[in-house]
């Protein structure tokens, strides 16, 4: 079901949506070029056989080494990762896929990324996503509700990135 | 009838138009189990729109992993869901040993069903409890903490700790059952098997728990995998999904040659419903009482399995494996794992980068996606429901907020 010929089914039914593929790797994962994922997700749900009816997880991994030294000895540039695991319930299988998405819109500092939101799709990725975009730092277009959802609503920043500093105080009270 | 002049005080009766109302529920209420504020929109006491806020108990769980090595993080697992933290711990360890494609041996096998089965059913107890003290009833949760207080003796005597465990660990367990342990348990599991006839007649079939909770809140089995419900409130939607028998072969196997029935309503019947009392004819199915109905069979089911993993435990010789070394390397590599936790399917994903810290790691929550559903199930109810909904869904906010 992971395998080249499931690729190929994606490919068929959203030309140009797939833009990379790990099949070897411990969970399989296709990557899925940022505007498109919507529209795969919605046809991942829409098929027959294995429909994914279900969304897990979302969630973004920073890729950003803020150590000088090491950062030159890494083999990617930074940027962030969106990874969705998505679940059947009749068929029992899962399904990963990745988004890689530029750490800032147009590389200005403060300008968040932005990828379509599948909460039209899933129910469940409203608060996934608000929590993505509350830590992580992803604005999800179309979503309809987003603001953030752990942190209070007057935070600044991103904890989950990479290179985020704790404020020295909030409202009064010493964070660090 | 004469027309009413303003002074007239028979003009009380005519005015009894409501407005809409903003009422804050909590984060101090005690019946919305931990620091959850709940936003209602009423209009008398028809609520209209339910808004919960969560976040009041977020301690950066995730970012703190990125700073610890796996094993290190194993007392943080403890506080995701701390009424189940075996569970937990387990969830993360095998997460761990995915990634690192370790395997644990026959004993840790079987004590970890074991332990996390033992688990489950002080879990589902203090479910049990709460929620009948949500439904005003003090009753139910002295007889359910009667019976958890054994099993955290228990547990204190294999790992030292009453709540937080951290006693699952990556390969393995910390430390082996001290001797005795087992005829302990099974002494308890003897006398706990009784008891559980007068939970039932305290609340299953209690005339006014009944009313309270049958037809309420009904959760459809399309909206609960739309919000990807997972645990007690998928399966009481019907849903007959559990990943102790449809997970990952990697978790399934820790399962295997245990023999249980999935605690889900097929064909209008749940499976023991011979030996249990009936349905309640007012109950819809996806409804406050279903969900309480699978956990008290899941404490059924989980005495099974900790019978059945006593014995097969008992027959491993070989001495329980050393867990791995502390600061253990992780490959390069990303791995996602969820287990059946009490409360409903916990996730872990771990990203490793060739240092013994991983690069990102994520805990998904039962209880947040269980919760994201309670703004539909409130829709139109009374607000004395809405304790008795939220109640339903069995949440701790400690895996919610992380």
């Amino acid at each position: 079901m992971r395998g080249p010929s499931f690729l190929e089914s994606i490919e068929a039914a959203c030309p140009g949506a797939v833009v990379g593929s790990q099949l070897e790797a411990l969970d399989p994962w296709i990557e899925i070029a940022p505007a498109r994922i919507a529209e795969v997700c919605q046809w991942l749900k829409s098929r027959a056989e294995p429909r994914f009816d279900s969304l897990q997880c979302i969630t973004a991994v920073d890729w950003l080494e803020t150590d000088p030294k090491k950062a030159a000895k890494v083999s990617w540039q930074p940027h962030l990762e969106m990874v969705y695991h998505l679940w059947s319930t009749p068929a029992r299988s899962s399904l990963v896929l990745k988004v890689k998405l530029p750490r800032w819109s147009g590389d200005v500092a403060g300008h968040l990324p932005e990828i379509p939101s599948v909460t039209g799709v899933w129910r469940t990725a409203d608060w996934h996503e608000r929590e993505v975009y509350d830590l992580s730092g992803v604005s999800f277009s179309g979503h309809p509700d987003l603001r953030r959802i752990l942190c209070p609503e007057d935070w600044v920043g991103y904890p989950l990135r990479k290179d985020y500093e704790m404020p020295m105080e909030y409202h009064g009270i010493r964070c660090r | 009838m004469p027309d009413l002049i303003e002074d007239d005080p028979r003009i009380i009766e005519f005015d009894v138009r409501t407005d809409e109302m903003l009422v804050n529920m909590g984060p101090q209420h005690p019946s919305t189990h931990g620091v959850l504020r709940l936003v209602l929109r009423t209009d008398g006491e028809i609520v209209s729109e339910t808004e919960p806020h969560i976040g009041y108990l977020h301690r950066c769980a995730e970012k703190i992993g990125e700073n610890l090595t796996p094993r290190q993080w194993i007392p943080y697992t403890d506080r995701l869901d701390y009424l189940a933290a075996m569970n937990m711990n387990l969830g993360w360890a095998l997460t761990v040993e995915k990634l690192m494609r370790h395997e644990v041996g026959e004993k840790a096998r079987h004590l970890r069903v074991l332990i996390a089965e033992l688990n489950r059913i002080s879990s589902h107890l203090v479910g049990m409890g709460a929620y009948g003290l949500d439904l005003g009833t003090f009753s139910p949760f002295l007889y359910a903490f009667r019976e958890r207080e054994r099993i955290l003796d228990l547990f204190e005597e294999a790992c030292g700790a009453r709540l937080t465990y951290s006693y699952i660990t990556v390969g393995g367990a910390t430390a082996d059952l001290p001797p005795g342990w087992l005829q302990r348990c099974e002494a308890f599991l003897d006398q706990f098997e009784p008891i559980i006839k007068e939970y039932h007649a305290l609340l299953t079939t209690n005339a006014i728990f009944v009313k309270r909770t049958a037809g309420i809140g009904v959760l459809s089995r399309a909206m609960a995998i739309d919000y990807g419900c997972s645990g007690p409130v998928l399966r009481g939607s019907g849903v007959d999904q559990d990943l102790r028998r449809d997970g990952e072969s990697l978790y399934t196997g820790m399962y295997d040659g245990y023999a249980f029935e999935v605690a889900v309503q097929k064909e209008g019947r749940y499976p023991r419903d011979h030996s249990y009392p009936t349905v309640p004819s007012e109950a819809v199915l996806g409804d406050c009482w279903h969900r309480f109905f699978v956990r008290m069979l899941e404490v059924v089911q989980s005495m099974d399995l900790v019978r059945q993993a006593i014995d097969r435990y008992a027959a491993c010789p070989e001495p329980l494996p050393e867990p791995l070394k502390l600061f253990e390397k992780l490959p390069v590599g990303d791995a996602y794992l969820e287990t059946e936790a009490p409360k409903g399917q916990m996730g872990f994903y771990v990203v490793g980068n060739g240092t013994s810290i991983p690069w990102r790691v994520r805990a998904r929550s039962s209880s947040f996606s269980n919760l994201s559903v309670t703004h539909e199930l409130c829709r139109g109810c009374l607000i004395a429901d809405v304790p008795a909904i939220v109640g339903s869904l069995d949440i701790v906010m400690g895996e919610i907020d992380r």
